[in-house]
């Protein structure tokens, strides 16, 4: 038999039946940290555990993530504002930059090889870039078919992707901020215990006006978010003041 | 108490590898049944090795396959709370879809049962309704959008308790390359509407537990199914239930079937749908 839930709806309950993912324990700690970046706070948004999240950035604003709970995967795409069919591309990142892990100074480049964004901050020892995104459907190939029902990443793209006008064609290998996926010296890799804690950040530039679309990771299947899928906080910021150049006679 | 990564080991990649495989001893109530000859609810005189499709659809969630023409398809609400919305596209050329209007005005007839056909806007069958023991259908209110279920709900978040039909379909949509320009009107099963004289619309609710409705695939056909409460459903609460979804392998309607001949709009549909179907070598 299939048993409601209860859940807040503005100024009363609801109760569901849908089969909701399970969110982070109470009690988890947090941590809020803040920009990692100089410059004026444009925005500033939480994203809800499970949640999708996307935001429009111009060349030279940076944005901050920052995983207030530990080890939350922020599984992120990022596209050309203007021409999305150029979008970010791993082999290209990887390939510049002759290493398989994304560090501070690591450029995301795009499908042209141009950058996108490059990364200004990071609090990490090393950023996944090759364990792709999550769906219900792999879910069934890595975990058996009674995941098949589970919220998963690429759910959270295609909604998210929708907004704009994108759909499937459009979601490509992503990165994976706070997650960690080693490669052994035998070629093993796999998603194991990150490397991350509360309120730990990276801190991206966009080199170009860029669409960024992110999903906060629902898997509850492996560590990617320590079993316990916690929110993400999103700062923008704006370039900090050019020091002035000359003097103002007027 | 242990929090839940206390009951993982993964801190290696063997070890997480080993953590993931344990999981595939767990099961849920929702879910795809792989081969669909492992349905543990098989329909009453269906041979099990001929099923091509066997799932339960959680409440709020949604399916989608590519089917053979010929291919028969029965819907299940065993709880009475299902609301199966329906889409259908020719698989060979999807800019052929469902279209309510001439579904409901060709045959003369706005209440969907046994004998109707889901007529595309190119003047053929791409399916004919074989059994219905509902009767509670609704091809006028199509499903729920983003706008809709935050103005009844509060929400209509992808990951939250009350997600709209239109975001569901827009899922199944993309996973066969449409997007929401693909979206026409849907039609429901198991949840009634009836149209009073001066044109209210009235939720007529369903049938109860138990009921089914059975298509019959006229055209091979991309089909998605999203089960959310129905846009009429009065209830404050978001409570639909689980949908079961089979398909079995069939073979079309042709001149020898009595629904061929029932009406002259039904035999030249069927005529259209058989003419494509020939030309194209199916
Ligand atoms: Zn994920």
């Amino acid at each position: 038999m299939t048993i409601p839930t209860t859940h807040p709806a503005g100024t009363r309950t609801i109760e569901s039946t849908v089969p909701v993912g399970a969110v982070y324990a109470a009690g988890t700690p947090m941590e809020e940290s803040g920009p990692l970046a100089d410059g004026p706070v444009v925005s500033d948004e939480t994203v809800a555990p499970l949640a999708p999240w996307s935001g429009a950035l111009r060349a030279g604003q940076v944005l901050t993530i920052v995983d207030l709970g530990g080890n939350q995967s922020a599984d992120f795409l990022v596209y050309n504002a203007t021409e999305t069919d150029e979008r970010y591309s791993v082999p290209d990142t990887l390939a510049w930059q002759a290493n398989a892990y994304l560090r501070e100074g690591s450029v995301l480049r795009s499908n042209l090889g141009r950058p996108l964004m490059s990364v200004v901050g990071n609090e990490i020892d090393r950023q996944d870039t090759i364990g792709g995104a999550c769906s219900k459907e792999s879910n069934t190939l890595r975990y058996g078919y009674h995941t098949e029902h589970q919220h998963g990443c690429r759910e959270n793209f295609l909604s998210e992707a929708a907004r704009y006008g994108l759909g499937a064609r459009d979601l490509v290998s992503n990165i994976n901020w706070f997650m960690n996926v080693p490669v052994e010296e035998n070629g093993t890799l796999g998603i194991v215990d990150g490397m991350s804690a509360p309120g730990k950040r990276v801190a991206l530039r966009a080199e170009m006006d860029v669409l960024v679309i992110v999903s906060n990771c629902p898997q509850i299947n492996n560590p990617c978010n320590d079993f316990n899928c916690t929110p993400l906080r999103m700062i923008v910021t704006d370039a900090p003041a050019a020091a002035p150049t000359g003097t103002d006679h007027a | 108490m242990p929090s839940r990564a206390d009951l993982h080991q993964t801190d290696s990649v063997v070890a997480a590898r080993a953590d993931a495989r344990a999981r595939a001893t767990e099961t849920a109530p929702y879910l795809p049944y792989r081969p669909a000859s492992t349905s543990p609810v098989v329909p009453p005189g269906v041979d099990p090795a001929a099923l091509t499709w066997a799932e339960t659809v959680a409440p709020g969630g949604y399916t989608h396959k590519v089917l053979a023409r010929g291919t028969r398809i029965r819907l299940d609400d065993p709880t009475g709370r299902a609301c199966a919305s329906v889409i259908l596209y020719n698989a060979l050329e999807p800019s052929e879809r469902l279209n309510v209007a001439d579904t409901i005005k060709i045959p003369w007839q706005a209440y969907l049962g046994a004998g109707h056909p889901l007529l595309s806007g190119d003047g053929r069958a791409l399916a004919s309704i074989s059994a219905d023991t509902s009767g509670h259908h609704d091809a006028f209110c199509g499903t729920t959008t983003d706008a809709f279920s935050t103005a009844r709900y509060g929400s209509a978040d992808p990951q939250g308790p009350t997600p709209s039909g239109r975001s569901r379909f827009l899922l199944a949509a993309a996973k066969h390359g449409l997007t929401g320009r693909d979206l026409p009107p849907s039609i429901s099963f198991f949840q009634g509407v009836h149209v009073e004289a001066d044109g209210q619309l009235v939720f007529r609710g369903s049938a109860g537990a138990g009921a089914y409705v059975e298509l019959i695939a006229e055209l091979p056909l991309i089909v998605l199914i999203v089960n959310v409460p129905h846009p009429l459903d009065p209830a404050e609460d978001y409570l639909v239930g689980p949908l079961q979804v089979h398909a079995w392998r069939g073979e079309p309607t042709t001149a020898a079937d009595d629904r061929f001949t029932a009406t002259p709009e039904l035999t030249r549909a069927y005529l259209n749908s058989i003419d494509y179907a020939e030309a194209r070598g199916l």
